[in-house]
């Protein structure tokens, strides 16, 4: 009854510095209104838990980060993040998975999946970073062409008109950057799997 | 007598979570550190 008299707004300050039952009372306060909303656009319990722990998630990392501010109502905030997340959702299973039919793309769709708990999280964060120092000790040429590709999403011809190069060219350097990075990770046995 | 809009909902769905998905988003909080040195930020999950 005590923690009904507690606002929202005192208790993520207080979760901010350091209290984490108050965010068990968040939780406990609002998770039927998140959940329902969830449920109520999937319609599918398991994803539904899903959604609804990606959304804790962010909100814990959002405020241990400290990149929350207090303008907007906690409540409204949560069920916006899962609002966009159910979004996502929607969108990834409308869409044709573009990467999967080679060995070297499914890092990228390593990249861009979801942490669901601490141990995936962990490694996803050093494949990452593992990734990240691969692209960095390719030649500028083929930097350039695979993060257009990769991290921009562009086209080919699109990468052709920003660079000045034929798309062959631009597919070529794309074919020589990913047979870079495969050579220094079987020279240096660097696992990339999640 | 004024109209209150916001009581009714055509079909509300009551539904909760599982227990085991709040203790994991507690014990998520409970592991994750954020270390802050200079301008950068740094998570970090303890076990």
């Amino acid at each position: 009854m005590q923690n009904k008299l507690i606002s929202d707004a005192t208790l993520v300050s207080n979760y901010i510095q350091g209290d984490e039952t108050s965010l068990e009372i968040l939780i406990k306060r609002h998770k039927q209104r998140i959940f329902s909303f969830i449920y109520s656009k999937v319609y599918d319990r398991d994803v539904a838990e899903d959604i609804f722990q990606d959304t804790f998630i962010k909100v814990i990392k959002t405020l241990k980060r400290g990149a929350y501010n207090e303008e907007g109502k906690f409540l409204p905030w949560v069920m916006r993040i899962s609002h966009n997340l159910v979004i996502d959702y929607f969108r990834k299973n409308n869409r044709m998975p573009k990467f999967d039919n080679s060995g070297e793309f499914s890092i990228f769709s390593v990249l861009s999946c979801d942490t669901l708990n601490a141990e995936k999280a962990i490694i996803k964060e050093q494949v990452e970073s593992d990734v990240r120092r691969l692209i960095d000790e390719l030649p500028e040429d083929q930097k350039e062409v695979l993060m257009m590709r990769m991290y921009n999403d562009m086209s080919f011809k699109e990468i052709s008109e920003r660079t000045g190069v034929s798309i062959n060219t631009a597919l070529g350097r794309m074919r020589y950057a990913l047979i870079n990075m495969r050579k220094v990770i079987e020279k240096h046995n660097i696992i990339l799997t999640n | 007598m004024a109209k209150l809009y916001s009581r009714k909902n055509k079909t509300e769905i009551k539904m909760n979570p599982k227990d085991e998905t709040i203790s994991f988003i507690l014990s998520y909080s409970k592991a994750l550190s954020v270390i802050k040195y200079k301008n950068m930020k740094f998570e970090a999950l303890q076990n």
